[in-house]
């Protein structure tokens, strides 16, 4: 991968479900560069989810150029997407992030079972993917051994939240993507969340994408991207599609 | 590989119904491959009912009725055997033994045999197996008899008990012999062929209650006729007789020259190839077994798809992480599919070992109480197919929401649906 300052470069880009659907998202020009903490607003609906598949390779534009740590995803097969996202690419869901019958330890070494690089990377200080899991997760101060040993789904939604942070960052991924994670959780654990995600996406040298509808957690972001700006497709249509995120 | 893993874990987290899933499968297994086994069990006794006797001689008839009243007790011989034909049989340079049998009467609806000791020397059943007695001794001489297991249990005899013997082979006969009962010598050890059913005595004491029964009787009795020839040389003549020859090999030499014999009018068989005839007209049953037991093999695999199906709404969610981390469509796939997989093989093995340990803790009671002896040895090719073609099935039914799931993750993408 070449030392590229642009994280994420759009231009042109126009995506439908299918063909001869409606177009969901139309973007003319989107650029950010490395190392940049993006808060992306917009309402439900408003094809914000459409973006991050696109993002993450799992949906292709019909249109347009859509480049990712300079890789122009267009050019790479489903496979290819696929392995670019598990190695490049951390992510957190808004709920329900982790695999109920894993142990959270498992929950956080995931990426690693599908992307040598994170795996390596993972590996380049410490002996074992679960010491770096639990240092991740003591970063989040959640290595307690009543966390670790508990089944995930008998956590908190706050600890859930933070264990999808440390899955998120293991292996270094260059992108993080954060799609509504603090929307299950009070305002104070919001700004713990943001505190503790800022800080190991520092440590991790990697760029944050953070998108919310919620107007109250803007300030420490440098940069804000207003989504009904960015999407020129929206006004002309109807939330219908992915309306949970 | 780390989706098997996952396959592994996934299916630990569910082992409550995942387990009744593969103990339902597991039970079809046991009873498909059990019906099998009783089945070749079943065929190995029947065909080995008698065994170590290379022909059975009647007056001429079917091969099979006379098989069915010489060894089944079932039905009556149309015609008798002279004494004077067994005589020349006996004596036969290739005759080792020669059993005779008289049919005719009966105890409460059991068959009374007349025969001599040498039943009890050269008589064979299942695997070469001899005559054993329970208790008391085999019939010697006088009006004795000896019992088969059955009889014994059924009407509560103890040696030494008398026993009126009827004329004629119905549960009621007006004709009885109530003047000589006879004295339970011995009771035989349960052998799960006919022989369990029947009473044993001597010829000389049927000849002779008949003897002196025929002076008053006769003429009102249509069964008589087996005992026409009483008188004659003292013994009257036989309904069967089982012969055993000094090599097997003479066997289709010897049973052409008693089936031309130009005396008498008689039918020899070998039982083994007569014994196989009757069994494959039975396969009707073995038929409709196998077609239970498959159908029960089918309700197995539709609670494993039921399962499967129903568990999919809520893994859609569980795809979607995956998918963001990495997995391929493909791999969300094989995740569904090596589950149920697993979920077959392992319900197989289980049912195949759980077969073979109920044939261990089985087998001696199944051989006491109903003379089947099941053999304990390794899968014939039938039985193979059988399990093949249930984890073929298997496979086929992950198929149904693994590619469901595969074209979910597809739409999906990363998007979580709940």
């Amino acid at each position: 991968m070449p030392e590229e300052t642009s994280v994420i470069e759009i231009a042109d880009l126009r995506f439908a479900w299918k063909k001869e659907a409606q177009t969901v998202l139309k973007i003319a020009s989107l650029q950010v560069n490395r190392g940049e903490r993006v808060f992306l607003r917009g309402p439900s609906g408003s094809g914000k989810s459409t973006l991050l598949n696109l993002l993450a390779g799992v949906a292709t534009p019909q249109s347009g150029m859509l480049k990712v740590l300079g890789q122009e995803l267009n050019a790479l097969g489903s496979a290819q997407r696929d392995h670019f996202r598990a190695h490049h690419i951390g992510f957190i869901f808004q709920m329900f992030n982790l695999i109920p019958y894993l142990s959270v330890v498992e929950n956080v070494i995931l990426p690693c079972q599908f992307s040598s690089k994170r795996k390596h990377k993972a590996l380049a200080q410490v002996d074992s993917l679960e010491q770096e899991a639990i240092r991740l997760l003591d970063h989040l101060d959640m290595a307690h051994s009543d966390v670790l040993h508990k089944p995930v789904n008998e956590l908190s939604v706050g600890q859930q939240q933070r264990i999808a942070a440390a899955r998120a960052l293991i292996g270094a991924p260059e992108l993080v993507i954060a799609d509504e994670p603090t929307s299950s959780l009070d305002a104070d654990r919001c700004t713990a969340f943001i505190d503790l995600l800022f800080r190991e996406c520092d440590n991790a040298n990697a760029t944050l994408i953070f998108v919310s509808h919620d107007n109250s957690l803007v300030a420490p972001f440098e940069r804000t991207i207003e989504f009904h700006e960015l999407n020129s497709a929206v006004s002309d249509n109807l939330p219908m599609l992915h309306a949970v995120s | 590989m780390a989706i098997l893993g996952l396959a592994i874990k996934s299916f630990r987290n569910r082992k409550f119904t995942t387990g009744l899933t593969v103990l339902s499968i597991a039970l079809s297994v046991i009873l498909l491959l059990g019906i099998e086994k009783i089945r070749q069990g079943a065929e190995a006794s029947f065909t080995s009912t008698i065994s170590g006797t290379d022909l059975i001689v009647g007056a001429r008839s079917s091969p099979v009725q006379l098989l069915l009243y010489s060894v089944f007790h079932i039905g009556n011989p149309t015609n008798n055997i002279s004494r004077h034909s067994y005589e020349e049989i006996n004596d036969h340079p290739q005759v080792e033994w020669a059993i005779p049998l008289s049919l005719g009467d009966s105890h409460k609806g059991y068959r009374v045999v007349g025969t001599t000791a040498k039943f009890y020397q050269h008589y064979r059943f299942a695997r070469g197996q001899q005559l054993q007695l329970e208790q008391g001794q085999w019939f010697s001489s006088g009006y004795e008899a000896a019992i088969g297991a059955e009889v014994a249990a059924a009407l509560g005899y103890n040696p030494g008990d008398q026993i009126i013997i009827a004329h004629g082979s119905g549960d009621e006969s007006f004709i009885t012999h109530k003047d000589k009962p006879f004295r339970i010598a011995g009771i035989l050890k349960r052998t799960g062929t006919p022989v369990d059913r029947a009473v044993y005595v001597g010829l000389k004491s049927i000849d002779a209650i008949h003897q002196d029964f025929g002076g008053d009787a006769h003429g009102h009795d249509p069964l008589m006729a087996h005992h026409d020839h009483v008188g004659e040389s003292g013994q009257g003549s036989l309904s069967a007789i089982l012969l055993g020859l000094k090599s097997r090999g003479a066997a289709l030499s010897m049973q052409r020259s008693i089936n031309e014999d130009g005396h008498e009018p008689l039918t020899a068989i070998m039982p083994g190839v007569v014994l196989l005839e009757v069994w494959q007209m039975m396969g009707v049953v073995k038929q409709i077994l196998m077609v239970v037991s498959g159908f029960v093999v089918v309700v197995g695999l539709f609670s494993m798809l039921i399962i499967l199906m129903t568990s999919l709404n809520e893994r859609r969610r569980e795809m979607a992480i995956l998918r963001s981390v990495g997995a391929r469509p493909v791999h969300v796939f094989v995740l569904i599919m090596g589950e149920s997989v697993f979920l077959t093989l392992l319900a197989i093995g289980l049912g195949f070992s759980m077969v073979y340990g109920l044939m261990v803790l089985l087998q001696p009671w199944l051989e006491s109480a109903f003379g089947l002896y099941v053999p304990i040895n390794w899968p014939n090719t039938t039985e193979l197919i059988l399990l093949m073609i249930i984890a073929l099935c298997g496979f086929v039914v992950g198929l149904i929401p693994s590619i469901r799931i595969y074209r979910y993750s597809l739409a999906d993408g990363m998007t979580i649906k709940v």
